[in-house]
């Protein structure tokens, strides 16, 4: 078999990023998975094979399992709360207003600026001041002073508060009878100072949502809607059958790339409020962090990262095979 | 001809953008005679050994006073030149990172900065990845000239049972100091309470007056932490607080029950907004806003960095005492450098570390950085150089007085692993305060340490 001259050349040029990809990418991967089943706990490496020891301690601390569910918690809120506003932005961009160009821009801004700075921009904002405590008189900040809210019943990102199923509640009974007393736990929960870091988050990505579903929305044929008009459908009809379902693999796309940034978030929190009272927002990221480099448990460390690994993997695989999918039919 | 001369302007400006840039990445290059900047800088001789040291001191007092340490080791030394690489990062936790991967890579500097005591030992020492300086202490007579407290906390016995010291401590901090607002405390006849049953007397007085008594910033936990020490201290004194770090003193005892509902009862007196504080900003609480007016807060327990906070801020009006329950005992943590065993030119490190331990080496440092010398024969700076504040002279009387114990929030007491746990512990204590939970999670901190069993 003759190979062309085109294929080699071809080859060759691809040669030295798919080298560079599998050593730094998958070889670290595959590195990070066998430290993870090695005792080195201290800075000297020690291979020792413990098995999944690493793995059994970091799931009997109940930090990481706060971690995981400051996680899911962020990722549902976020994601929820970027979607509808970009889809919000998106509509009110898409009615042919003047200075259109001058509004998307505003709205995107946010995107260009890093999480660090966004972080401690929304930290003094959302930051309490002090309550009126020992009679002293209250001295409101940031958003309670702006909107002359009391410090001490809204507490931002020094609210220590989880939200949960308590003893006291109606339905806890009820839950333990049939079963799932476990959901009854502050471990499955809504932590209230997390909702101040979705609030940062979403200032910062919605504008990059609004703008995907503005690509989509243009792409959408008008005499589609033309049609639907002069078979007389109002137009909130058009968006829910037609606009919406249309726009399905924008919001899709948007999920995954919203989904991936929640699971890795490290930079917002850390900027804002660090693990946060109580670690309310603490986020596994910074959880591994310092396992490894503050406290040299680099095994342990290693199998945060997995973890962390698996749960993006669980995002993004299903999304690349259903793009694939995609393509193969287009 | 206009054309070429602006082509061959914009050649030379890029070859100096690129020169530049390649002298400013490699740490180790010493920088020429011109860039050395302020008058009386010693330059690097052509021949020059270059010394790496790694710091986390970037600005401020702290940055001039080790880079007038490291110039007046260059001035005397021509046959080597110092460097300062420093790693900006509050207490060295981004420098830590750095230097750990150095460490790994068998490339370390030839000194850097670390905190005397477990910090050093169990990350670097135990590892085997530094050298003793045994002789060092001997020939200089540090021996005697360091307080058996900090002897204690620098040196460790290898496996044979042999006392060897690793590391030399260029300045010592105390971490349990009260500091006050002093026209509070006088329009109230109060005094600085000695013992946490006058603390709450007073602290009771002041919320009476509708004055926070006590500002604390725990957004970054270790001053919650230090806190908690600081109870420790006044509950079990110097012998048995030591004990709990080395396994003699039982964490599950009522004597530490009893420190730990005293700890609860203290967090119902601090500030409500402390977790979004950093320690400097609720230090600034004890500042009024104007003067006359009321300050936010009476009291903040914080290490003595705490007046350089307050010295910054133009602030005189205040005053301070060892932390409750702490008359007589010092808290100490230190800065220090060692002997990696991977150093380039261990001679010149040496002679680098006999000046970092000297009296006249520490009396050039500590007046900048707000400390007081770790060496008992320094405390008068020669006339013409910076001299000691009255805090400092004031901290040297009971440096030499006092009981020293180690601190674990500074890595002097625990190892790095043992404070994390602490810190977690702590971190759930603030948002849920049991007292059986925290001493629990203590106990269990303390045996995965490998220290209790």
């Amino acid at each position: 078999m003759r190979i062309s001259r085109d294929r080699v050349s071809s080859l060759l040029v691809i040669a030295p990023s798919v080298l560079a990809v599998a050593i730094f990418v998958y070889g670290l991967i595959i590195w990070t998975g066998y430290i993870s089943t090695v005792q080195w706990d201290t800075l000297r490496p020690d291979y020792t094979p413990v098995g999944l020891a690493n793995y059994q301690s970091i799931f009997a601390q109940n930090r990481f399992l706060m971690d995981i569910r400051n996680t899911v918690v962020f990722t549902i809120f976020f994601i929820a709360a970027s979607l509808t506003i970009g889809l919000l932005l998106a509509n009110l961009i898409d009615r042919q207003i003047r200075a259109e160009g001058v509004f998307r821009n505003i709205f995107v801004f946010p995107m260009a600026v890093s999480f660090i700075v966004t972080g401690v921009v929304w930290k003094w904002i959302l930051s309490p001041g002090q309550a009126a405590s020992f009679g002293t008189p209250a001295a409101p900040q940031g958003v309670n002073q702006l909107f002359g809210l009391d410090p001490a019943s809204n507490r931002w990102l020094t609210d220590a508060h989880v939200v949960y199923i308590a003893p006291d509640s109606p339905i806890y009974g009820f839950l333990h009878s049939i079963g799932l007393g476990f959901i009854t736990s502050p471990n499955i929960g809504i932590p209230i100072a997390l909702l101040s870091i979705v609030l940062a988050a979403v200032w910062q990505m919605s504008g990059f949502v609004m703008v995907l579903y503005l690509a989509g929305l243009r792409g959408i044929p008008e005499e589609l809607k033309e049609a639907a008009r002069v078979d007389g459908c109002s137009e909130w009809r058009i968006f829910r059958h037609i606009v919406f379902p249309l726009l399905t693999p924008i919001t899709l796309s948007a999920m995954i790339i919203l989904g991936h940034i929640s699971l890795k978030i490290y930079d917002l929190t850390v900027a804002m409020s660090g693990s946060g009272p109580g670690f309310s927002t603490d986020t596994p990221a910074l959880f591994m962090w310092q396992t490894a480099f503050r406290d040299d448990y680099f095994g342990r460390g290693a199998a945060v990262a997995i973890i962390m690994l698996l749960l993006v993997a669980g995002v993004v695989v299903p999304y690349l095979v259903w793009n694939r999918r995609q393509e193969v039919e287009a | 001809m206009k054309l070429p001369s602006r082509r061959i302007l914009a050649v030379i400006s890029v070859a100096a953008l690129v020169a530049s840039a390649c002298t400013s990445s490699s740490s180790t290059t010493a920088p020429s005679a011109g860039a050395a900047g302020a008058s009386g800088t010693c330059a690097a001789a052509a021949n020059a050994t270059p010394i790496e040291a790694v710091s986390w001191w970037t600005t401020g007092g702290e940055a001039a006073g080790f880079n007038a340490i490291i110039n007046k080791f260059n001035c005397d030394n021509p046959q080597y030149f110092v460097t300062n690489s420093a790693i900006a990062g509050g207490a060295g936790s981004v420098a830590q990172a750095a230097l750990q991967n150095r460490v790994l890579n068998g490339t370390p500097p030839d000194t850097f900065q670390v905190h005397m005591g477990h910090e050093l030992l169990d990350t670097y020492v135990t590892p085997g990845y530094m050298d003793n300086l045994d002789d060092l202490y001997t020939t200089n007579g540090w021996t005697t000239q360091f307080p058996k407290g900090v002897l204690d906390i620098v040196s460790a016995k290898d496996s044979s049972g042999t006392l060897h010291y690793y590391s030399v401590p260029l300045d010592i901090h105390r971490a349990n100091v009260l500091w006050y607002n002093k026209t509070v405390f006088t329009a109230n006849n109060l005094t600085a309470p000695t013992t946490w049953d006058q603390f709450f007397t007073v602290a009771d007085a002041l919320k009476a007056k509708g004055i926070t008594p006590l500002a604390v910033g725990d957004n970054g936990i270790w001053a919650n932490g230090m806190l908690l020490e600081d109870v420790l201290i006044g509950q079990l004194g110097a012998d048995k607080f030591d004990g709990l770090w080395t396994g003699t003193t039982d964490w599950s005892s009522p004597d530490v029950t009893t420190a730990l509902t005293t700890y609860q009862k203290i967090l119902t007196y601090v500030n409500s907004d402390h977790s979004s504080l950093t320690w400097d900003q609720a230090a600034d609480y004890l500042i009024p806003a104007s003067a006359g007016a009321q300050p936010k807060a009476a009291m903040t327990i914080m290490g003595d960095w705490a007046a350089g906070e307050f010295d910054n801020k133009g602030f005189t009006d205040y005053g301070w005492a060892a932390a409750p329950g702490g008359t007589g005992i010092y808290q100490a943590l230190a800065d220090s450098f060692g002997l990696p065993s991977k150093a380039k030119d261990k001679d010149g490190v040496k002679k680098f570390l006999t000046l970092l331990g000297s009296a006249a080496g520490q009396d050039i440092f500590n007046p900048y950085k707000g400390s007081i010398p770790a060496n008992t024969q320094a405390g008068n700076p020669p006339a013409g150089q910076k001299q000691y504040s009255t805090y400092q002279k004031w901290a040297m009387g009971e440096w030499k007085a006092d009981t020293i114990v180690p601190s674990m929030e500074h890595g002097a007491a625990a190892a790095p692993s043992w404070k994390g746990a602490v810190e977690t512990a702590v971190t759930a204590f603030v948002a849920n305060p049991d007292v059986p939970t925290l001493q629990t999670a203590l106990v269990q901190a303390c045996k995965d340490a490998k220290v209790c069993k």
